[in-house]
């Protein structure tokens, strides 16, 4: 990579992940190029950039790339402080939005793609597991505005992108997220409103099309 | 306020997570109360603390439960600003987190297949780790430790292999190689465990080596639940 000043990120647009990159960029008012990739064939860049995972996103910030979504969005965070804090300033409540961030990591993305991939027993396994996760971060949302208290944060940025994954989740394993968990379906239409989150999540019904391809993709029937 | 609040530590003596985090607490002069766990009978304060994942270590200071050893970490950074342990440059900081994320989730699920597995399943799991070797081989090109001079963050994050690992491959019977292949990892390991502070906190060998084989007998059936 040439050390050329600016920004650029290396993403596919489905990814959740990216999505809180994007997220975190916006908020912060951060002009950057977008550069879609083709996961089935990685472009050179990426692969130089992140050689470890070969995976997006990967943000590039004047010729030095940054990997992992979640430590992507703290970057963004301490290098445009100026603007819009996504982590608290206190170390316990840091600790706290940490805590839930790596909590939505372990959990969400896994048994979210077990929702559609299994069948049977084992998606109602998953789908029992989904149902908890759900309740277990709507019981830390509580009843704040944000899980981040009156302002938008971290936790908010890592959780909001798998939102427009609800309906995949809830067509594939046949319940109702408003159902089981209605203050985190507050929540999400909350973050819709700010310009951040509304122009970086996917469309739902696009989201579930890239579900429906992935499953034929995997032979799920 | 902050250094004359007690700190307690939840831990349980064979597990490499709770030693990170004595580790950071030693490095920053830290004094605190350690409270062992009996994993197969959890106390109701370790429940109460940790109602989520239910594991060791967590931290309390000032009443407030602190869980999951790399978030303690920063939290201790950024609580107790002497001898920091994370870089202050965000770049510097965005990679330290890289690594000690690579090896907490890469490294050691490959380690844990390498170590409960066999057969086919065992030696994928021993390919695997010989490649995240060589990527954390070829990010010490040059340096005695992650941190630079002196061990910060990541080299804490590592710190699990340097000596469990070695365990593992006993009790599991499987060779990582090492001293043989990764010259810069075999030098890294030699220092870290020779610094006063890892040295002085690591648990008996043998006592260790004990556990763990008696842990893979029992396989996943009682599962050390640590983090």
């Amino acid at each position: 990579m040439a050390s050329e000043k600016g920004v650029i990120l290396l993403d596919f647009w489905v990814s959740p992940f990216g999505q809180r990159a994007r997220i975190a960029l916006a908020e912060k008012g951060v002009q950057y190029e977008y550069k879609e990739e083709n996961l089935t064939e990685k472009s050179e860049l990426l692969l130089k950039a992140n050689p470890v995972h070969k995976k997006i996103p990967v943000l590039i910030h004047d010729g030095k790339p940054v990997c992992e979504s979640l430590i992507i969005v703290q970057y963004i965070d301490e290098v445009w402080s100026d603007k819009a804090p996504l982590m608290p300033s206190d170390p316990y409540q840091r600790a706290q939005a940490r805590f839930w961030a790596d909590f939505v990591d372990k959990k969400v993305y896994d048994c979210g793609s077990r929702l559609w991939k299994l069948k049977g027993e084992e998606q109602q396994a998953a789908k029992k597991e989904m149902i908890e996760i759900l309740q277990l971060l709507e019981a830390q949302l509580g009843d704040k505005k944000y899980f981040g208290g009156d302002s938008f944060g971290f936790v908010d940025v890592a959780f909001v992108p798998f939102t427009s994954w609800f309906y995949s989740y809830e067509t594939c394993a046949n319940f109702s997220v408003e159902g089981v968990a209605p203050k985190i379906v507050q929540w999400a239409k909350r973050c819709m409103e700010r310009e951040s989150v509304a122009q970086t999540l996917s469309d739902p019904k696009k989201v579930y099309e890239f579900v429906c391809f992935l499953k034929k993709k995997f032979g799920v029937e | 306020m902050v250094a004359s609040e007690a700190v307690r530590l939840f831990g349980m003596w064979a597990s490499p997570a709770v030693r990170r985090v004595e580790w950071a607490l030693k490095l920053k002069g830290i004094e605190y109360e350690y409270i062992e766990e009996d994993l197969s009978n959890k106390s109701s304060s370790l429940l109460e603390f940790n109602p989520i994942n239910k594991q060791v270590p967590v931290l309390l200071h000032n009443g407030n439960p602190i869980v999951e050893s790399l978030v303690i970490l920063e939290y201790i950074d950024e609580t107790w600003k002497d001898n920091p342990i994370l870089p202050v440059e965000p770049l510097e900081r965005a990679k330290a987190r890289f690594w000690a994320t690579f090896v907490d989730v890469k490294c050691r699920e490959e380690s844990r297949k390498a170590f409960f597995m066999e057969g086919e399943e065992k030696e994928k799991a021993i390919e695997n780790l010989q490649v995240q070797l060589k990527a954390l081989d070829e990010e010490l090109e040059g340096k005695k430790f992650f941190s630079g001079d002196h061990i910060g963050y990541t080299d804490l994050a590592v710190g699990w292999m340097a000596f469990w690992l070695g365990v593992a491959e006993e009790t599991a019977g499987f060779k990582a190689n090492y001293d043989v292949k990764f010259p810069n990892f075999s030098r890294w390991m030699k220092h870290f465990l020779a610094e006063p502070v890892i040295k002085d906190n690591l648990p008996p060998r043998e006592k260790t080596v004990e556990f763990f084989r008696a842990f893979k007998q029992l396989g996943s059936c009682t599962k050390v639940n640590q983090k």
